[in-house]
Formats: structure tokens, sequence, C-alpha cells
């Protein structure tokens, strides 16, 4: 009797389960999709509108990168007129301010790699040692907080923080210094973009990792201590091998969006001033597209955003697959 | 040596004895614990303590955690501005309909996707998860909602985000942890698939439906940017992007009443203000969902 039946069969033939069905004699793929396709019609039916959104919303914005080689006309077709080759992956290339921007992205992505990724597992590795259940839930509800609340308000937050008359600009004063204009000066934008998304992301990203804490077998830290291991190789032999996996496929996801760095918060944090540094590649090619309308231009740009992207996080999943042995797929 | 301290981490054996060291390290843990509880809540404080002080104390540097000169003055200005309402309302009504649309078809999808003897839900499954790793772009994204006419319509926030692959996944693995009996025997009483999902599966999914509501009502409420891109007039924009237009300078808010010299005098405050009221309602829920939030999200890891 199988689950995804869905018409009642009449009694007496119901199916035997699909496995002894299938048996050593196949049908033929196609009459084994007409059978499934009378069977389960109601269930096919609960798809079509979600297949729909997966084909509309998904999959034709995918077909749409074409217009990076095709002529794009506001109010023309979404997929171009005419062909133009690699007119406008040229233009990029050659183009002075996308190299800028190429680099700023990297920055941003390298330093929010650097940051991002390891504090959290210090930061459960450090809850994980509270023995105060108490402390140890307050703790973690406090540091989750600032995930649940929309970019706009952490930027917001970040600005009223940085102001020259906020609470920062008020502590160097008390050491003497003088006020930094935080938000106009380039040199400040890596130092506050990281700065903010650590604030933000930290706590939330303990989640897991003290999830996989738990999974971690008692017997293993009762026989690193018959061992004579102390506390520090206790975490050094069975809690940082014991999260490893998780450790790695975090990894593998922070490099996947290596090159998409938090494009909505560069665009709510930065303004011209600060762009020698904070211009990144999502948010020049917003300002081509849609705001100067070249949209096949930075439709080019877009894709090879995407494809590096896809690039890296394949790469990476390569990479660990073949070292550590874990692996996203 | 209790056991007492068993539930909250590892079980104390008598090899286990705290040393010296450890005992040091507790005490600095601690601290940089508490330091990291402050530096998280410090901002948050600060704001609200700022939306109720007055400008000449902010000025200052007077406003810590408490409010100095206390007074609701920019309250009364943020209240009196018919756009702030409005946006307001905006959000609320964005917020609602994007979050039914989005329940409907990822529920529907869960659904299909739970029956492991479908055939084809391989291919059902691959074409959800294909788009976790690679998307169309914002380009194409933005022609694509621009030609099918969705500009300044809710729609344009409800469609495209209709279904989030993780929230699907998490829905599948719950409904494959239902019992099959019950939808067996429910077959064999003549219920129709729609039949089974209204009345035998949705009845046992109310936490995972309570979690996936929270979880797109809160990400709907924080959206602003698709609003930003579809949206020509101020009167259609959600509160997000009000908050954005503030802090970006492009408007000074508080548009009702006031001179321009008190607006610009209190320009601060109002930003306190509408921080505190945008992330009102997700602070108020937050003691109370922030539990589901967790076992949604270990559920996903583990069964994504």
């Amino acid at each position: 009797m199988s689950t995804s039946t869905t018409s009642a069969p009449p009694p007496g033939t119901q199916d035997p389960p699909p496995k002894t069905r299938h048996g050593p004699v196949r049908p033929s793929p196609r009459r084994g999709w007409r059978r499934a396709l009378r069977r389960d019609w109601q269930l096919y039916s609960l798809a079509v509108l979600p297949l729909l959104f997966f084909l509309v919303f998904r999959y034709l914005p995918m077909i749409g990168n074409v217009i990076a080689f095709r002529r794009f006309e506001p109010g023309g077709s979404i997929l171009g007129e005419q062909w133009v080759g690699l007119r406008y992956v040229r233009m990029f290339l050659t183009d002075p301010t996308f190299w800028q921007v190429f680099r700023n992205t990297l920055w941003l992505g390298g330093l929010t790699l650097v940051f991002c990724f390891p504090i959290p597992i210090v930061l459960a590795l450090l809850l994980n040692e509270v023995r105060r259940t108490a402390l140890k839930r307050f703790v973690q509800s406090v540091s989750y907080l600032p995930h649940f609340l929309s970019i706009v308000i952490v930027a917001g937050i970040t600005m009223q923080m940085l102001a020259t008359d906020g609470p920062v600009n008020r502590m160097l004063d008390r050491f003497g210094h003088d006020p930094i204009r935080f938000i106009q000066e380039p040199e400040w934008f890596r130092t506050i973009y990281v700065g903010s998304e650590i604030w933000q992301t930290a706590g939330w990203g303990t989640i897991l990792y003290l999830a996989a804490l738990t999974t971690i077998d008692e017997d293993l830290y009762e026989a690193a201590r018959i061992d004579g291991a102390n506390r520090w190789r206790q975490i050094w032999h069975v809690t940082l091998p014991g999260i490893r996996p998780t450790m790695i496929t975090l990894l593998i996801l922070n490099i996947g969006t290596f090159m998409a760095v938090g494009f909505e918060k560069v665009l709510l944090l930065y303004n011209p001033l600060t762009y020698p540094t904070a211009d990144v590649v999502s948010t020049y090619l917003y300002r081509a597209g849609v705001e100067s309308n070249s949209f096949s231009y930075a439709a080019a740009i877009g894709l090879f955003e995407a494809v590096i992207g896809l690039v890296l996080i394949t790469g990476a999943n390569q990479l660990s697959r073949r070292t550590v042995g874990t692996s996203l797929w | 040596m209790s056991l007492s301290t068993a539930r909250s981490g590892r079980p104390r054996t008598s090899v286990d004895q705290p040393t010296r060291g450890y005992r040091v390290f507790q005490g600095v843990n601690g601290v940089i614990l508490t330091l990291v509880v402050a530096v998280t809540l410090y901002p948050f404080l600060n704001i609200i303590a700022r939306s109720f002080s007055g400008e000449r104390q902010i000025r200052a540097g007077e406003v810590t955690l408490l409010p100095k000169g206390f007074n609701l003055t920019t309250y009364k200005i943020v209240f009196q501005d018919s756009m702030f309402w409005r946006n307001y309302g905006n959000t609320v009504f964005y917020t609602v309909v994007s979050t039914v649309v989005a329940m409907v078809l990822t529920t529907c999808y869960a659904y299909v996707l739970s029956k492991r003897n479908l055939k084809g839900r391989g291919v059902l499954v691959g074409a959800a998860v294909f788009t976790m790793f690679f998307t169309g772009g914002l380009i194409p994204n933005y022609v694509l909602v621009t030609s099918l006419g969705l500009k300044n319509s809710v729609w344009a926030i409800a469609l495209p985000n209709a279904i989030s692959v993780f929230n699907l996944l998490v829905m599948k693995a719950f409904f494959e942890s239902l019992p099959t009996e019950l939808e067996e025997a429910a077959e064999i009483d003549g219920l129709s698939t729609y039949g089974i999902l209204l009345r035998i599966v949705l009845p046992l999914s109310k936490a995972v439906i309570a979690t996936m509501v929270l979880f797109y009502s809160v990400s709907f409420w924080n959206s602003w940017f698709s609003a930003y891109l579809y949206m020509d007039r101020t009167e259609l924009m959600p509160v997000t992007v009000y908050l954005r237009n503030l802090i970006s300078g492009a408007t000074t808010g508080g548009n009702a009443g006031a001179g321009a010299e008190q607006l610009s005098q209190v320009g601060a405050n109002i930003q306190a203000v509408t921080i505190v009221l945008t992330a009102l309602p997700i602070l108020c829920v937050y003691p109370f969902v922030q539990r589901y939030f967790v076992s949604g999200v270990m559920l996903g890891a583990v069964k994504g």
C-alpha cells in the first residue's frame, strides 16, 4: 500500500509496494509515467502552481541572462532584440570602474569570510563551556536578536551609533580623540561593514554549531579524560573534530556567497563619498542597470558575478570532498 | 561532581576535577560573554533611550542607556505624519498578502515533495534546490517583473518571493516525519488527496505551519528592496523604505505640523523613533517565537 496513492483504489486491487511491483520486469518508462499520472494526478496538480512559480520567477530570469549577449530595449522583448556577441562583456572588462568595484568586492568578501566565519565557532565553544543553563540561554537569546531585524534597521542603528554626536564618537572624545565622520570616510567603510555584519550575524551563526556540539558522544570526552587530556586538549581532540562537518558545510556556503556580498547593506550604507571602497559589483550593476537603463551591460556583469559564485561553490565543494571527505553534494 | 550539572553540558566525573586554570578560564569566559551581551544590546537600548530623549541632551551626547530629558515630542511628530501611517499600513498589508501566497505555494509543493513514492519526485526536488545555487540575477528579474506589469502592486513583492527553498525543505522534512498510517487510513475511508491534505495533514502540522508563517512574515516585514525597486510612489512604500529614505536623508520625515527649523533639529530623534516603531512588532513577538526559529533552522540544516 503506497502512501502516494491518491484516488481510493477499488477494494482488493490495491497496489503492492512499488518495489515489488517494479520487480524483475520493469515496465517501460512511458507506461510508468502514464500510470503514475493516472494514480497521482491530484498530487501533481498541487505542484502546478509552485512549478509555475519556479519556471517564471527563477528559471526564466536565468534564461533572461541572454540579454547580456543581445541588445535589449526597455519595453521590448525580455529576451532582447538582436545578438551582439560579447560586446557587453568586452565593455565591462575594459571599464576601469568595473575593476575597482571588483577589487572592492574581493576585499569585502574576503574580510567577511575571515571574520564572520570563525567568530560563531569561537562563540559557540565559549557558550558550550557555560555551566549555568539560565545564563547560557540568556546570552543566546540576546545574541540572536539582531538577526531578526530588517537590514534597514541595522543600517539605521549603525549610522546612529557612528554619527558625529553618537556613542562611538562620544567615547573617542573621552579619550581625547577628535570626532570621526565615519559614514563619509572611505577608509572606514570596510570596518563599518564587517563590524555591523558581525553584530548582526555572529549570534545566529552559533545555532548550528551548538546543535553539532550536542551530538558529540560523551564517551569520547570520558575516554580523553582517562587518557589524561585536560580541557584544552579535549576541545582540540574531541570538540573541534566533532563539529568539523558543520564547519566545512558553512564554509562552503560562505564561499558560495562570496561575490554577492551584502548587496542590500552596501546599498544602504554607502554614499558617493565612500564609493572608492564601498562600491561592489552588485551595487555597480544596480546603478548601471536600474538607474541608468543599461540593462544588457548590467546583465553581463551580473552573469559574470553569478558564474564566479557558482565556480567558487563547486570548487570549494570538490576541494573539501577530496581533502576532508565532507561535501554539500 | 554533582549530577545537577549533567543537563547543562558534559556530566562531571571524579576524573574531571576542574583545575585552577580551568576555573580562571570560566571567569574570563563569563567576562567575554558579558561583553558580547553588552555590545549586542547597547545599540538597541541607546536607540530606545534616544527616541524618548530631548534633542539638546542627544546633541550633548548625554544619552546612554536611559532617556535624558524625557519627552514624547518626537513620537507625536512621527504620529502626526500621515505618510508614516500610510507606509506602516502598507507594510502590514504587503506582509499579510505575501505570507498567505507564500504559505499556500510552499505547503502544496512541500506536501508533494514529501511523497517518497511519487514518480519524478527527484526532479521536482532538484528543480527547487538548484535555484539555491544559481539565480537569474537582479537585472533579468527586474526586467521580468517590469514586463509582467507587476510594478506598483503588492504582487511585485509577493510573487517573486513566493517560495523560499529553505522553508520548503523544512516543511518537507516535517511532512515526511508524519505517520503514514493516518493518511492511508483516510485514503481507505475514501478521502481524496486534497481532503487528506486539508483534513488530516494540515491539522497535524500546526507547529510547522506556525513556524513557517513566522519565518515568512518576519522576512516580508523586514524586506525593503523589492518595494524600493518596484514601487514608484511614496504612498505605496512600506515603512522600511520610509525609514531608508529617512536615514539616507532623502526625506526629513514628520512632514505634518512642524516648521522646517524644528524638523532639522529633531532629525536624529525622528530616525530613532522610526527605528523603534519599525522594529516594535518584531521585538514584541521575539521572546515568544525565538525558539521556533531556532528549531526550524536546525531541522532545515539537518534535513536540508
